[in-house]
């Protein structure tokens, strides 16, 4: 469980070693209990889906991950090392990025600007160079857009670029926000279900976006989702949520015929 | 026809990046700069000057700076005329502390105070959101008003406890007090407004700009992909009472001549607000527009009934005048809630595919 | 220095009981006033979640029209029902001209929305009733004009009757509201609506009627506080600069809360006269009156962004 080797997936892509590890990971609020004792890891290069009936506490889960809910129990650990208690900014800036389930795009930008914020993290001009638009600051803004350039090219979004994000239909939002989220590069890639909402065509095209991200660029990608038959074809590994418990983990054919996970997707007789 | 954009290519990010991407923006300013540096000077009167260009150039200035906080970066604010003042009242200390200063450089340096003072008041904006905010600020207007009247060592124990502007040389031209000339000091508040003008649309279109439309549209999302709410906040109190600061002094010493405490009182700060909000929040060029109308139709309506040769009062006219800007207000509310800047920018849309919109 | 700040205020307090019994009669009666506008406030701002900065002018014009339509030789009692109706009319007119136009639109548009209504109100208060200062018609309205004198502590402590009555008359009109708001058809829906627009609309209540009901509760709020008011400083439009104290008593309440605007206000009223009257008097040249609630509210909101009464909120992405 704990080498650092990886393994190799079925259609030849190497895994590496661990990433991220969520380690006896409980959150309360209040007198509930939205995660009990869950652990698992995340694997550099691989593909990770949560998934799990509603209020499972997968959402909870990410939002742990990405720094915006601290646990009341147990460790985080991130590149090898225990992470201290930080604000949701530092998580980011180490490079967690994340999509939202309702969509959180800034609705007042154009769909460039929304991207460019991706790149926030990168830019580091001062105040001065900034007002005088020269030097670190210029140059800074070309390289970033460039950068962005590829990720609009990527996503095949060059058409919208300048258009408010208020004015998108919601299938090209959720394209927008994946942008954003892919040009920060991030080491890991949250994304907190991307086909929710989307009819067949939309998710075969967000599906091919995730599985090319992961194929191109090499990034680590956890993802919630819902829907089973999605989850099931692009995920390497798969853990399963209910009622704030882990009841699974492993490929998506060891978790298909999991008997808890069956029992509590399709119910249990009593 | 005049707004064809069609044969205009870029072919580098630089040029996708310039200030004014559509040529025809870039003719329509030159135009601009050229009435506000050559055509005007030569034909305004003493009057003019007085009552138009100078006041509109630093009211759009502060409403400038307003908006950088409220437009930009969403937070709402009520206390910018303390901010001018804490301006006016640095500027006014500087220049009799060290007579020898010069005087366009205290008023730039004079913004320094009142960004200091704007980022210790918006520390509460890391705590408190919305109207609560806004009530905060308020704190701010009538604690530092307050200040001004009752702290004597800032109006150099005046026993009127007002402030008077002495007259002040550069490169041996009066510029400021009783004695300067108003097509000078009109420059002087030209060179300043333009000056910062280019710099709030550099910073408002970059990096930082970026990250105070992120705080202002959804705070929660924008911290998580990686920006640091207190910084970005407070970066717009910085910049915005700097501004503000620096049009407090200019308002002062470019206009009024004189001032006391009650001058920085709400009115100001809500005059400053209305300029802001139906010139466009979220808008440079906005202010501007905003500024023109609100410093511009109580001039016009007081001179109307003059010139038509109707009699009434000067308090009727006045009071007349209040309840007129206050039903605009609302026309324009109405009307266009997202500003003047919106309505220019709907028209220049409307020509730029006109006359065969499909 | 620190003996200024922190002992010697408290052995003044000590040394003179009935001297302390004054002062904090008078900041209840100010700051009952303050709770009855945030009252206005808190009413307007939960049916149509504008935050109605009229409220103030409201005051003003209530009490001027009560004055001039007296002084026009109207009786005292007539008065009242007509300066009612002309409330109920500016709720009509500012439901039909302003409000209507712009439902939906953000927060701030509507809040500057407000603002325009507050100048037009000074404009057109200043053309029809003069910018001078005028005296409420008290005595015509059967308010006692006495005092009670009591002497707690061998002391001496004076008390108005005018402000005693206002003191009455703002308990009954809260008690009354109350019972409005709980007991009634309309009532209910008020509150329906303030907890959520659409369920409210979805079950067949008219928000065009509920706003203009609400603004006349408001407008009837003003009425009161412009008469207590204007019976203890005078009318005129300087009473607006007291509607402004009601804003750190809705920070400190929270804007939804009515129990939260009353016990706000009488705080804040207690408060910053002890405040003037112990430390800002003797250590800071007196005036503090002006800033105090604010930064009171500033500085509570701090440590309680929610306010005093408000629930913690938990933020979701």
């Amino acid at each position: 469980m704990k080498d650092l080797k990886g393994y190799v997936t079925a259609d030849g892509r190497q895994i590496g070693g661990v990433l991220m590890e969520m380690r006896n990971i409980t959150l309360k609020f209040g007198g509930v209990v939205a995660i009990k004792d869950i652990s698992f890891d995340v694997r550099e290069g691989e593909v990770r889906a949560i998934i799990g009936p509603n209020g499972a506490g997968k959402s909870s889960m990410l939002n742990i991950i990405s720094g915006f809910y601290t646990p009341s129990e147990g460790e985080v650990w991130y590149k090898g090392e225990k992470r201290p208690p930080m604000k949701p900014y530092e998580v980011a800036r180490q490079g967690v990025a994340r999509t939202f389930q309702n969509i959180a795009l800034f609705e007042g930008m154009t769909v460039l600007d929304n991207i460019m914020t991706g790149r926030l993290t990168h830019m580091n001009a001062g105040l001065v160079s900034q007002a005088m638009w020269w030097g670190k600051a210029r140059d800074e803004e070309i390289a970033n857009r460039e950068k962005v350039e590829e990720v609009i090219d990527f996503l095949e979004i060059q058409n919208i670029r300048k258009t408010p994000v208020g004015r998108l239909p919601y299938g090209l939002k959720k394209r927008v926000e994946l942008a954003r989220a892919l040009a920060a590069e991030p080491s890991i890639l949250l994304l907190d279900e991307p086909m929710a909402g989307m009819n067949v065509e939309e998710k075969e095209d967000m599906s091919r976006f995730i599985l090319d991200v992961n194929d191109e660029f090499g990034t680590t990608i956890a993802l919630i989702e819902h829907d089973m038959g999605v989850v099931m074809d692009i995920s390497d590994r798969v853990v399963v949520m209910d009622y704030g418990k882990k009841i699974g983990d492993g490929t998506p054919d060891e978790v298909r015929n999991n008997q808890d996970v069956i029992d509590a997707y399709l119910g249990v007789q009593h | 026809m005049l707004y064809r954009t069609a044969g205009q290519f870029k072919t580098s990010y630089t040029a996708d990046q310039a200030l004014f991407p559509i040529r025809q923006d870039a003719y329509l300013l030159g135009i601009i700069l050229i009435f506000a540096w050559v055509v005007f000077p030569l034909t305004a009167s003493e009057f003019t000057f007085q009552t138009l260009l100078i006041p509109i150039l630093i009211y759009s200035l502060a409403a400038m700076g307003l908006n950088i906080l409220t437009g930009y970066a969403g937070q709402l604010s009520l206390g910018t005329a303390a901010f001018m003042g804490v301006g006016a009242y640095a500027c006014y200390k500087m220049v009799t502390i060290m007579p020898w200063m010069n005087p366009v450089v205290a008023i730039l340096l004079s913004g320094v105070f009142s960004a200091g003072v704007g980022v210790a008041f918006g520390i509460p904006s890391l705590r408190i959101k919305g109207f609560y905010l806004a009530i905060a600020t308020l704190a701010a207007q009538f604690f530092l008003v307050w200040l001004f009247e009752k702290w004597a060592w800032l109006y150099n124990y005046n026993a009127s406890g007002a402030i008077q502007v002495p007259n002040l040389k550069m490169f041996g031209v009066y510029i400021a007090g009783p004695q300067a000339d108003s097509m000078i000091q009109y420059f002087v508040v030209l060179g300043i407004v333009t000056l910062l003008t280019l710099l709030c649309i550099n910073l408002t279109r970059g990096n930082l700009g970026r990250t105070w439309k992120a705080t202002r549209d959804m705070d929660i999302a924008a911290e998580l992909i990686g920006i640091n709410l207190m910084k970005s906040k407070l970066t717009a109190f910085m910049v915005s009472s700097y501004v503000v600061g620096v049009a407090g002094a200019l308002f002062v010493f470019m206009w009024r001549g004189a001032a006391e405490p009650n001058l920085f009182d709400i009115p100001l700060s809500f005059r400053i607000l209305f300029i802001a909000i139906i010139g466009g929040l979220g808008s440079i060029m906005g202010n501007y527009l905003g500024a023109i109308l609100i410093v511009g139709l109580p001039v016009m309506l007081n001179t109307l009934p003059q010139t038509l040769g109707i009699p009434i009062s000067s308090a009727m006219v006045e009071h007349l005048n209040i309840m007129i800007i206050g039903s605009l207000i609302i026309f324009f509310l109405i009307i266009e809630p997202h500003g003047l800047a919106r309505l220019w920018a709907l028209i220049r849309e409307k020509l730029i595919i006109w006359p065969f919109p499909y | 220095m620190l003996n200024d700040i922190f002992v010697a205020p408290f052995v003044d307090m000590f040394a003179a009981p009935d001297f302390l019994m004054q002062v904090l009669w008078e900041g209840l009666v100010s700051g009952i006033l303050y709770a009855l506008i945030a009252l206005g406030f808190v009413l307007i701002y939960r049916s149509s979640r504008i935050f109605n900065f009229a409220q103030g002018i409201m005051v003003v014009f209530a009490a001027l029209t009560l004055v001039g339509l007296h002084a026009m030789g109207v009786p005292a009692w007539i008065c009242i029902l007509l300066t009612l109706g002309v409330m109920f009319v500016l709720a009509v007119v500012i439901e039909r001209v302003v409000l209507r136009p712009l439902v939906g639109q953000p927060d701030i548009i509507l809040f500057m929305a407000t603002i325009g209504i507050t100048l037009f109100l000074i404009g057109l208060g200043e053309i029809i009733f003069g910018g001078e200062n005028k005296v409420m018609i008290t005595e015509e309205l059967g308010i006692p004009t006495g005092s009670v004198l009591l002497e707690p502590f061998g002391g001496l402590l004076i008390l108005e009757q005018k402000d005693i009555t206002a003191v009455i008359v703002a308990a009954l009109l809260v008690v009354g509201l109350l019972i409005f708001l709980n007991k009634t058809r309309m009532g209910r829906a008020i509150r329906a609506l303030g907890d959520d627009h659409q369920a409210a609309l979805s079950v067949g209540i008219s928000l065009q009627t509920i706003w203009v009901l609400v603004w006349f509760i408001a407008g009837i709020i003003a009425l009161v506080t412009g008469i207590a008011w204007g019976a203890r400083a005078g009318v005129s439009f300087a009473l607006e600069v007291i509607a402004y104290k009601a804003l750190p008593v809705l920070m400190l309440g929270g804007l939804e809360s009515i129990t939260g605007a009353i016990i706000g206000g009488l705080m804040i009223g207690m408060l910053e006269k002890l405040f003037e009257i112990y430390w800002g008097q003797p250590l800071l040249g007196g005036n503090t009156e002006t800033w105090f609630a604010f930064v009171l509210a500033l500085i509570v909101l701090l440590f309680r962004p929610q306010g005093l009464f408000g629930e913690r909120i938990i933020e979701r992405v």
